[in-house]
């Protein structure tokens, strides 16, 4: 069985109670973290573990914490992002609402590590109800005596605020949720200054993911050495992959990083394989903004070597034959996919995500968006096509936050791993704008 | 249909709440309750209009544009009167690749409405909106806190029906 840091207790009944968490050693951490280690040995510990930041970027949270700046008298921050917004990815929503005090014991103990003492998680607007399930469960952490003042006697003072958001993508960009969470919209900061030296209210600040944090309670209790030993080299520990699309077990799964690819689409431990009677066409593998991969580059890397899932492995043959582990979106298309109707569909949501401060971005994801409208409904060109691959190159690079390559990135490679099923949009309009109608033809299905 | 309000004012309850959110956040940083407020609001009243966005701007000691400007960027406040429970369905590729298309169409055709719209005894509206963090359990929707996972046109039935009684 492979090791479970997260959802170990995550189907225990009651365990979204403190009781319940507590008595399957919810909150040791806490204990062991306040009483007998300084805010210096929690953060030495996170950067021995090479835990990296599970929200997309990869950044290791170690050294990220490092970074933040601590000047006297300035009070600072630790933001949870719990925006989950990006289309693939549902795990975040998963562990909270099924397991709680997991998030809040993380909060505690990085809290301390960051000597925060008012920390905030920032939970998308839509998850109202999972926000209630927090809010309960941190009034039971207080009433048991760990939060609040003066935490197990230790003199650590720490208030936690779940703060919704309103419905936008955009908030997920960590300036963008701080701006958000001054309640104003959510436009990203131009960096520098980073968050670590002016990020909320303009004091020191770390923003990271739910599932970034809720490692820290496992790697207090085991050691950051103990969850550096699992994995494969950089890529260390576990990581929740949130399974969908034309998969016979949809759900949220933690893996070991390092497990192969075909592992985890084909066991019956994980996804199940490919929905009965069908077989696989393409696969975004880390969320909708990371390239699209064809068939023939999901299991084995370009070079013929078996593709695992870790940052590393995944990433293999840069964007010309690899992609990218994301957040961890693992969405799964058969052959009754249409690839240019759902690339059309991802550029509709990221014009529509755009917060349209700088024109690049505004501008070009609009225009993708209507030539794929065009495309689809069967009234494109083959000039197009290339068009499409022009403006998604003035668009990445070209931005003050990386929506802008989030955009650019799934028409990009769509187009490089099925030029030839947006050419038969072209060439056969009536036929491609049939409901339902897919091309089947592709070198990619082979 | 729900009405624009007349007296515009939280009810004890929620005004105790609002004041218990404003306190959350440091000195002078009152604004930060903002979303938490708007979101009160749309609880009392079904959407946000100008006179209570004026009001919670009150509330907060800021300009009434600065409520505005916030309440018109995120999607999830309603700017125009809504019907009595509003669905709102993902849209985006995962739930689409689960037959999102096909039971939203039904969905629509069922309420005889175009998404955006009201019915005409102001009992549902329909709007759509981009993907709702459950993509394993799609095709979703939305109706206030509730999510509706797993759909197909059965359960829409089935949902309808239960609302409409
Ligand atoms: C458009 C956009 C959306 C993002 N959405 C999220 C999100 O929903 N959740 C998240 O944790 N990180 C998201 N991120 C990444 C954050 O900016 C940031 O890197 C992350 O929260 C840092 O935490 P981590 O290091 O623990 O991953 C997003 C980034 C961008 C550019
Ligand atoms: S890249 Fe797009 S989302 Fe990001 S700041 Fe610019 S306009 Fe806004
Ligand atoms: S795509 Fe519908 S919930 Fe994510």
């Amino acid at each position: 069985m492979a090791k479970k840091i997260l959802t170990e207790y995550i189907n225990v009944p009651g365990i979204d109670t403190f009781e319940v968490y507590r008595k399957h050693g919810g909150y040791t951490a806490v204990e062991k973290a306040l009483k007998t280690m300084t805010p210096e040995e929690v953060v030495e510990e996170a950067k021995k573990s090479g835990v990296r930041g599970r929200g997309g970027a990869g950044f290791p949270m170690g050294m990220k914490w490092s970074f933040l700046a601590k000047p006297e008298g300035v009070p600072r921050y630790l933001v949870c992002n719990a925006d989950e917004s990006e289309p693939g990815t549902f795990k975040d929503h998963y562990l909270m609402k099924m397991i709680p005090h997991l998030l809040i014991e993380g909060m505690i103990v990085s809290s301390f590590a960051l000597g925060a003492n008012k920390s905030f998680i920032y939970v998308r607007g839509e998850l109202m109800y999972v926000i209630r399930i927090l809010e309960r469960a941190i009034e039971e952490a207080k009433e048991k005596g760990f939060l609040g003042k003066n935490i197990l006697g230790t003199g650590y003072d720490l208030e936690l605020v779940v703060q919704p958001g309103g419905g936008a993508y955009i908030c997920g960009e960590e300036t963008a949720l701080l701006e958000s969470l001054e309640g104003k919209r959510g436009n990203p900061r131009n960096k520098p200054p980073f968050p670590a030296i002016k990020g909320l209210y303009q004091s020191p600040t770390v923003v990271n993911n739910v599932e970034s944090i809720s490692n820290m309670p496992w790697i207090i209790n085991n050691g950051g050495d103990a969850y550096a030993a699992i994995g494969v080299g950089r890529s260390t520990g576990t990581k929740l992959i949130s399974a969908s699309g034309h998969i016979r077990k949809p759900g949220v799964y933690e893996i070991e990083l390092g497990v192969s690819v075909d592992e985890f689409l084909n066991s019956d431990e994980y996804c199940g394989g490919v929905r009965d009677g069908h077989y696989l066409k393409a696969l975004v593998a880390g969320g909708s903004s990371v390239p699209i991969l064809p068939a023939h580059l999901i299991t084995k890397t370009a070079n013929g070597e078996d593709r695992l899932m870790t940052y590393e492995s995944l990433s293999d043959g840069g964007f010309a034959t690899g992609t990218m582990l994301g957040s961890g979106g693992f969405i799964v298309f058969d052959e009754t996919s249409c690839i240019v109707r759902n690339t059309w569909n991802f550029s509709r949501f990221y014009h529509h995500e755009s917060c349209g401060q700088c024109s690049p971005c505004r501008e070009g994801t609009g225009w993708m968006e209507k030539v794929l409208h065009r495309l689809e409904h069967g009234h494109g060109s083959m000039h197009d096509i290339d068009l499409l691959v022009d403006i998604s190159k003035k668009i990445e690079g070209n931005t003050i936050c990386p929506l802008g390559d989030a955009a650019a990135w799934p028409v990009a490679s769509a187009i490089r791993h099925f030029r030839e099923e947006f050419e038969w949009h072209v060439t056969h309009p009536q036929e491609a704008t049939r409901p339902g109608a897919v091309y089947m033809g592709s070198a990619a299905l082979v | 249909m729900t009405e624009a309000p007349n007296t515009v004012a939280f009810t004890p309850e929620r005004l105790a709440k609002a004041k218990e959110i404003i306190a959350r956040y440091p000195e002078g940083r009152q604004k930060s309750a903002l979303l938490p407020l708007l979101h009160l609001a749309q609880e009392q009243w079904g959407w946000v209009s100008p006179e209570v966005m004026d009001y919670v701007a009150d509330l907060l000691s800021i300009l009434p544009i600065e409520v505005y400007e916030v309440a018109t960027f995120y999607t999830m406040f309603h700017l125009d009167p809504v019907g009595k429970h509003v669905i709102e369905y993902c849209r985006t590729g995962p739930c689409c690749l689960m037959g999102g298309e096909d039971v939203y169409g039904y969905l629509r055709e069922k309420l005889g409405v175009e998404a955006g719209q009201t019915t005409a005894d102001g009992k549902f509206t329909v709007k759509e909106v981009e993907c709702l963090a459950a993509c394993g359990w799609g095709p979703v929707f939305q109706i206030r806190e509730k999510y509706y996972m797993n759909l197909t046109r059965e359960r829409v039935d089935e949902i309808i029906d239960e609302l409409s009684k």
